[in-house]
């Protein structure tokens, strides 16, 4: 589950991680009670004004702005909050901005020059284990590094039966250069970031730019965080987190009847049991000619009241042409969700597309007498490679 | 012969009495397997589906033999049976929970890491050795014994798979269900590799998807040491980068674990790659000469 950068950052300050401190704002009032706030607390003269949404690239798409004072905060924030934010991230038709948030400004003069790092906490499938990736490149786009110049990019593995060792967090310090007294509270950063990944069941953090400001404090400046959705039941604190305007609201929707759907762009929608065979069966929609417009699983359950649940989703979606239901009946019985599909159509009324039945497995002959026999307009197969021809036909 | 479950195979089912436990154990029944018991804390001494239920695995170890078992136990606790299980000594743990924490598994890898315990999945359907013993959901009437043997990361798209290849005029020997979440205790190149070395497998199909490396660290292996002709499927072709599709596993994150690259690999390495799900049995047919 993806969270906003505000409630990330209160997530790590909980925790011990230093961070950039800011305030949450909806209005451009808001805005400007919380720089005056920062200023008192931080005495922090400049804030920033940060569009709130999920998606990184903020800067770029002009989601990020320094103000110098009171009026530019009023401005910045009436300028940021409501605009359509287009970053590489987003796709061309951008995110909303509901929120800003405003922050200190940590890029303050003092003795030493300021420096940015990237470091990102997330699993390396591979090992099984969780890593600490890092670099002294901060502030830029990691997936360039790692192209242009990997040898400025480092991993530590975390062995899961003692956790991140103190040595570790040294080793990071002394291969971002530091010392002194930013080396020592690199070394509390990293700690506190580590124990804040593994308490929080996150699926990854990403802090860019981590910063050394000018009188060596550690903070960071931006963070992304993602927590396992599997975990949420042992944080319900951050489960509330939720931002549901974030998310496409017909996979809301689909969330809520237990469907697992996923919106695409094709013209070919498709209900099918089971992941795997989900994603199967797009591919083949596109073999066939067409473009898959979802990607939905039903589950293990595929009854009337499921089929018709993802119906309604899939006809929300004026781009699609034909509906693909592919169903292979193991414990779920075939006859069962023909007769499903019949009820929801008939519940349903006048569905304007072709629906294309593929139902294998147990009781398959007789759902396909079921399809053939209630003068529907659907087409019925038995095979994979059936169905595909079916698609290629109504769509020519 | 047959790779890790046969008729000998003594199977206890962890969750024994709850709806899930029940229906498939069951069902398990029903096909043939040697399920010797359950296992359901407090509820050790009661009798269900005729068999005895213990409290503890290493209970159910000593009264019944069982090597093998099966979980039925909800996420929130189905780390916790993994572990038990290994510590009792059970040979080949089959876990079908969907929706384990991440971190849990993290500490089962690390915890088997010095035990001799296999673990399937978790998220999977399960094995099953056609003929002989059924652990898992999946449904046992279309597996015909034969010479093919199946890897999957998927349920339903491995009984499609095993269905073409029937209907093609082959059979099964082990279909092996590793699972589709980020950490499986049995990885893809594992599973092939223990088909590779079963003598009564003569193919073998391996059905992959997008998100991490597993498929193409299996081809590499293929490569070097594959003595049986092999089929490959990746599903999620159409798939967008960066979106979860169902599976917690299957989310393209970078150049190397979307399905093109994948398939890529795999050819390079020799094996019979097919685009379509619904060649996967015609392929496999004509890898082994035999025609429909």
């Amino acid at each position: 589950m993806n969270i906003h950068e505000y409630q990330g950052k209160q997530i790590l300050k909980s925790f011990g991680v230093r961070v950039q401190e800011g305030i949450v704002a909806e209005t451009p009032e808001q805005a400007v009670e919380a720089a005056k706030k920062l200023k008192e607390d931080y005495n922090s003269d400049w804030v920033v004004v940060k569009a709130q949404i999920h998606a990184g690239g903020r800067g770029k798409g002009g989601g990020v702005k320094l103000a110098k004072n009171l009026d530019e905060v009023k401005q910045r924030a009436t300028d940021i909050i409501g605009m359509q934010l287009v970053t590489p991230q987003t796709g061309p038709e951008g995110k909303k901005v509901n929120k800003v948030l405003i922050a200190q400004d940590v890029y303050y003069p003092g003795e030493s020059e300021t420096k940015e790092f990237y470091m990102s906490v997330l699993l390396d499938r591979a090992r099984g284990r969780n890593i600490i990736m890092y670099s002294t490149e901060g502030g830029m786009d990691i997936e360039q590094v790692a192209e242009k110049t990997p040898h400025l990019i480092f991993k530590e593995e975390i062995d899961p039966k003692v956790g991140l060792r103190p040595f570790q967090a040294r080793k990071v310090a002394f291969n971002l250069g530091l010392d002194g007294a930013a080396f020592k509270d690199m070394t509390k950063f990293v700690a506190a970031l580590y124990k804040a990944y593994e308490s929080t069941d996150s699926s990854l953090f990403e802090i860019n730019p981590v910063l050394k400001t000018s009188d060596d404090k550690i903070l960071a400046v931006d963070a992304k965080v993602n927590l396992d959705e599997n975990g949420l039941f042992r944080h319900p604190d951050y489960a509330a987190m939720r931002d549901v305007t974030e998310e496409d609201p017909t996979e809301v929707e689909a969330g809520e009847s237990n469907l697992n759907y996923v919106k695409l762009d094709g013209n070919v929608g498709c209900m099918v049991n089971g992941a795997g065979l989900a994603m199967a069966t797009m591919d083949i929609i596109k073999l066939a000619g067409g473009e898959p417009a979802n990607f939905l699983d039903v589950g293990g359950t595929a009854n009337a009241q499921t089929v018709k649940a993802g119906f309604n989703i899939i006809l929300k979606d004026p781009n699609v042409k034909a509906i693909l239901i592919n169903i292979f009946g193991g414990i779920v019985r075939c006859d069962r969700v023909a007769q499903g599909v019949i009820d929801a159509y008939k519940e349903i009324g006048n569905i304007p597309v072709p629906i294309i039945v593929r139902l294998q497995g147990t009781n398959a002959e007789e759902a396909k007498r079921l399809i053939d026999e209630s003068g529907l307009e659907v087409y019925s197969a038995i095979l994979l490679k059936e169905a595909a021809d079916l698609v290629t036909k109504v769509l020519s | 012969m047959s790779v890790l479950v046969n008729k000998g195979s003594k199977v206890i089912v962890q969750g024994f009495t709850g709806n899930e436990g029940t229906y498939h154990a069951s069902q398990m029944i029903e096909y043939g397997t040697n399920v010797v018991g359950g296992v359901t804390p407090g509820k050790g001494g009661q009798t269900h589906l005729e068999r005895p239920v213990f409290n503890t695995i290493e209970e159910a170890v000593e009264k019944t033999g069982a090597n093998v078992s099966i979980i039925f136990v909800p996420p929130a606790f189905a780390a916790d049976a993994i572990m038990e299980a290994a510590a009792a000594g059970i040979g080949v743990i089959v876990c079908i929970t969907e929706g384990i924490p991440t971190k849990d598994m993290i500490q089962v890898k690390s915890y088997l890491s010095d035990k001799n315990s296999r673990l399937i999945g978790p998220n999977c359907p399960g094995i099953i050795t056609a003929d002989e013993a059924k652990i898992g959901i999946m449904p046992g009437f279309i597996f015909k014994k034969g010479s093919v043997g199946v890897v999957s990361k998927s349920g339903t798209l491995t009984y499609e798979a095993v269905y073409q290849t029937v209907k093609a005029g082959l059979g099964i020997t082990t279909a092996i269900g590793i699972g589709g979440d980020p950490i499986i205790g049995t990885t893809t190149k594992e599973a092939v590799e223990l088909l590779m070395n079963d003598p009564e497998t003569e193919g073998i199909i391996v059905i992959g998807e997008i998100g991490g490396g597993m498929e193409a660290e299996a081809a590499r292996w293929i490569k070097e040491n594959g003595t049986k002709p092999v089929v490959g499927f990746i599903a999620g072709q159409t798939a967008p980068p960066g979106r979860r599709m169902g599976h917690a596993g299957a989310i393209v994150g970078g150049a190397e674990d979307t399905a093109a690259a994948k398939m890529k690999i795999m050819r390079e390495c020799g094996i019979r790659v097919v685009e379509s799900p619904a060649e996967i049995g015609k392929a496999m047919a004509e890898e082994l000469g035999v025609s429909a």
